[in-house]
């Protein structure tokens, strides 16, 4: 879907340059079915059986077509928008396109999008034989070539790091404490990663293995030498902290540090001012905590985050909530003094906030009632008959 | 993860050490205790401090008087230590100079919920109790008021409803209240309950309770009769009357009670129109302490505690004049010398209570009225439920600190 629709409006941009028309459909089906037709013919057999076609397959011209008329395109498309072509990057396009085409739709990955053609079409692998027939590649007949290969390789450089570890104990040069690769801040490759990168489909035990194997490379006391290898099969980690984002501090007219932040939880809004230099003076709509929440699982939620920073007795809460119910109310309260206490907090404990769940907004709401049952999952009495 | 102890201790009661003159040397946290068991005798020094009911006591004075909480508290450490307080200690030393050939004096004693205001009632009447007074103790008058399941039109009004259950309960507690004054007092009319059943003149007051407790159906105009009897005798000198009645706004405000669903009004309980006439201050010889509660109270807010709020308009001119004691939270002193006693009974099982923590936290109490600045192990609130004072309204619950 995405390639017809790439498709459809790199064509509009064919047609604005040149004056050829060009249909970019498919029409090898089309054309099979026409010389093929047989004298009988139903409606029901000249429908594409879709699932045995298989993924569809696009050829190395097409790609090219497509590649060169996308630059094209992307030229066309720097002239209407006044700008330069030659510094017209992926982010001028998307934001061109997103104001010639508004689209209202949820979803992004319906609207309409102008991306190079090896982001849009995925990668096919090449011809594997050649013209008398014999295929390239030595593993081809097991089916999973590039997959078999990369097996094979790793397990050679284990025997190879094994070599050298016994021709070191011969020599009586072998010791245990060498550098070992360092896996701290990375995770291994996901399955569909691995498989986006062999352009093959493997099996979740083919993956396990894949990963026993490489575990076992690391493991190995002169497995260092591999490291580059290792870590091409390693991605890095965000430290998912830098994302938040820190409002600085304020400051009032005494010189008292302040900060406030909103949060939300299923059906309530809440906004919270904290003060430094206070005495735990805790106030909601005007009112104390402990006549606005008279039950203690409440207060608790509210006080958590500060007992968490170590914070307790330093700050003066003034704060406002509305909507949903009380567990909804504590849990907004409770969101907004984290997001508020990040302002005066050091570096790494912005992190164990994080890890704590305390900055995390709660995604669950009321789910809705469907029609034909008498709530969101309760159905109605069933009837045998 | 430990509490950072940031501040300089304030250790009141380690200072007050060096004060006492008996230095106890085997346990120096042992200063939130004192060991003057007589109320008489308890003053400023002995503030914030408990001292131990004895277990006579308990079980004499005290056999429906105490809040259930506490009950539990009692059966769980084997004692009842109660903390002497600055309101209490006012009542007591207003009851030692009054003048009782005049009129009955009001107490109240009000606050908000979780103050300590019927263990302050309890204390006063220890100290009445002790002094050989009567103790005349309505436990809780929202108990008449509401949830009551039988309710009988009464034997000697046509227009008035009897709650048999509730009055013989509370004549049997009486009983083993004042035991010893029931014989010595003598009935000062005839009082007829059916045909075949009367009390004469001069018979001593333990029968006419006997034939409360016993005939339930009359129980309620035994009620009426007893309070008459000692109304009047209060005054003749023998002995001091001391009327205590804890939510004493139950007698002026309204009843969810219903008669073939048609709500009763207050004024046709035999049980609230005896307890109002004895709340009136035209006897002598004795003294009425009475305390408000919202807690059981019907159709008032939760946050009003104020005497105006709960007595309303009505009651406020019955009681009116009265001397207003008014309760709040624990002072810093009072809570520490509570965290200890807790300790000390080994009621505390966080490893940090003892040593840091203590300090860390001690320092937080900086500013005893605001709420929420420390936690307390949850076991605090089985025993003293979370909003109430004797759960300091701190709102105390201690985090298990990973």
């Amino acid at each position: 879907m995405a390639a017809s629709r790439a498709a459809v409006v790199g064509s509009l941009f064919w047609k604005c340059g040149s004056c050829s028309t060009g249909t970019f459909l498919i029409c090898t089906n089309v054309n099979t079915q026409l010389l093929s037709r047989q004298i009988c013919a139903t409606p029901a057999m000249r429908r594409k059986n879709l699932a045995a076609a298989g993924p569809q397959k696009f050829t190395e011209e097409f790609i090219k077509k497509q590649v060169e008329e996308f630059n094209i395109g992307k030229r066309h498309l720097a002239n209407m928008m006044d700008e330069d072509p030659q510094t017209f990057t992926q982010e001028d396009i998307d934001r061109s396109i997103s104001y010639l085409f508004p689209s209202g739709l949820f979803d992004k990955r319906a609207r309409p999008v102008m991306k190079h053609p090896d982001q849009v079409f995925p990668r096919q692998t090449a011809v594997q034989w050649g013209e008398d027939g014999r295929p390239f590649h030595y593993l081809f007949y097991t089916g999973k070539q590039s997959y078999y290969s990369l097996m094979h390789d790793m397990f050679s450089k284990i025997l190879a790091v094994e070599k050298y570890q016994d021709r070191l104990r011969s020599k009586n040069l072998f010791s245990l404490d060498t550098k070992q690769i360092s896996l701290a801040g990375s995770r291994w490759l996901l399955k569909e990663e691995l498989e986006e990168s062999l352009v093959e489909n493997i099996s979740d035990h083919d993956f396990a293995r894949f990963i026993q194997l490489i575990e076992r490379l690391v493991a190995l006391p002169y497995g260092a030498a591999e490291e580059e290898f290792v870590l091409g099969y390693r991605r890095q980690l965000e430290v998912q902290s830098s994302k938040q984002e820190i409002q600085p501090l304020q400051y009032d007219q005494k010189g008292v540090a302040y900060s406030t932040a909103d949060g939300r939880r299923k059906m309530s809004t809440a906004s919270v001012t904290l003060k430094d230099s206070g005495s735990g003076k805790f106030t909601i709509n005007g009112m104390d905590q402990l006549h606005y929440f008279p039950v203690l699982q409440d207060r608790e939620q509210l006080l958590f985050p500060l007992h968490f920073a170590r914070m307790l007795g330093r700050f003066d809460v003034d704060s406002s909530v509305t909507g949903g119910g009380r567990s909804a109310q504590a849990g907004a309260l409770r969101l907004a003094i984290s997001r508020a206490l990040l302002s005066f907090l050091p570096e790494g404990q912005v992190e164990d906030m994080r890890q704590a769940g305390l900055l995390t907004p709660d995604p669950r709401v009321k789910e809705r009632k469907k029609p034909g049952q008498e709530g969101a999952r309760k159905k109605f009495t069933w009837k045998k008959r | 993860m430990q509490v950072r102890s940031v501040h300089s201790g304030s250790g009141l009661q380690l200072q007050a050490v060096a004060m006492e003159t008996e230095p106890h040397p085997a346990k120096n946290l042992s200063v939130f205790r004192t060991t003057e068991a007589d109320p008489a005798r308890h003053s400023e020094q002995h503030a914030a401090q408990y001292y131990t009911l004895s277990p006579t006591h308990l079980r004499t004075v005290f056999p429906h008087g105490l809040p259930p909480r506490f009950q539990m508290q009692v059966k769980t450490f084997n004692e009842g230590c109660v903390m002497v307080r600055p309101p209490a200690l006012e009542i007591i030393s207003h009851l030692k100079k009054a003048d009782y050939s005049k009129p009955a004096l009001h107490y109240l004693l009000y606050g908000a919920t979780g103050c300590g205001k019927t263990m302050s009632l309890c204390h006063v009447l220890h100290y009445c109790s002790t002094q050989g007074w009567l103790v005349l103790h309505i436990p809780d008058a929202h108990l008449w008021v509401k949830n009551c399941k039988e309710l009988l039109p009464s034997s000697s009004r046509p227009s008035r409803f009897d709650q048999p259950v509730q009055a013989s309960q509370w004549l049997q507690n009486f009983k083993v209240t004042n035991d010893h004054f029931l014989s010595k007092i003598k009935t000062t009319r005839r009082y007829v309950w059916t045909k075949r059943e009367r009390t004469e003149e001069g018979r001593p007051l333990a029968e006419l309770v006997e034939q409360g407790v016993n005939r339930v159906k009359s129980s309620s105009d035994v009620v009426g009769a007893l309070l008459r009897e000692l109304r009047l005798q209060a005054g003749q000198g023998d002995f001091r009357l001391a009327v205590a009645v804890d939510g004493v706004n139950a007698a002026w405000g309204k009843t969810s009670l219903k008669k073939e669903d048609k709500s009763v009004l207050l004024e046709e309980l035999t049980l609230i129109h005896n307890m109002r006439k004895m709340l009136n201050n035209d006897w002598c010889g004795g003294a009425i302490i009475t305390a408000l509660s919202q807690t059981g109270s019907l159709y008032t807010s939760r946050l009003s505690y104020l005497p105006q709020e709960l007595l309303g308009q009505e009651g406020f001119d019955k009681m009116d004049p009265f001397v207003p004691v008014p309760v709040s939270n624990y002072t810093e002193k009072e809570f520490e010398s509570c965290y200890l006693y807790y300790m000390d009974r080994n009621w505390l099982q966080h490893p940090n209570s003892k040593c840091e923590c203590y300090t860390g936290f001690m320092s937080d109490l900086r500013y005893p009225s605001t709420a929420g600045n420390l936690f307390i192990i949850k076991s605090f609130k089985t025993v003293c439920g979370p909003s109430y004072c004797s759960n300091f309204t701190y709102n105390i619950i201690l985090f298990i600190m990973q």
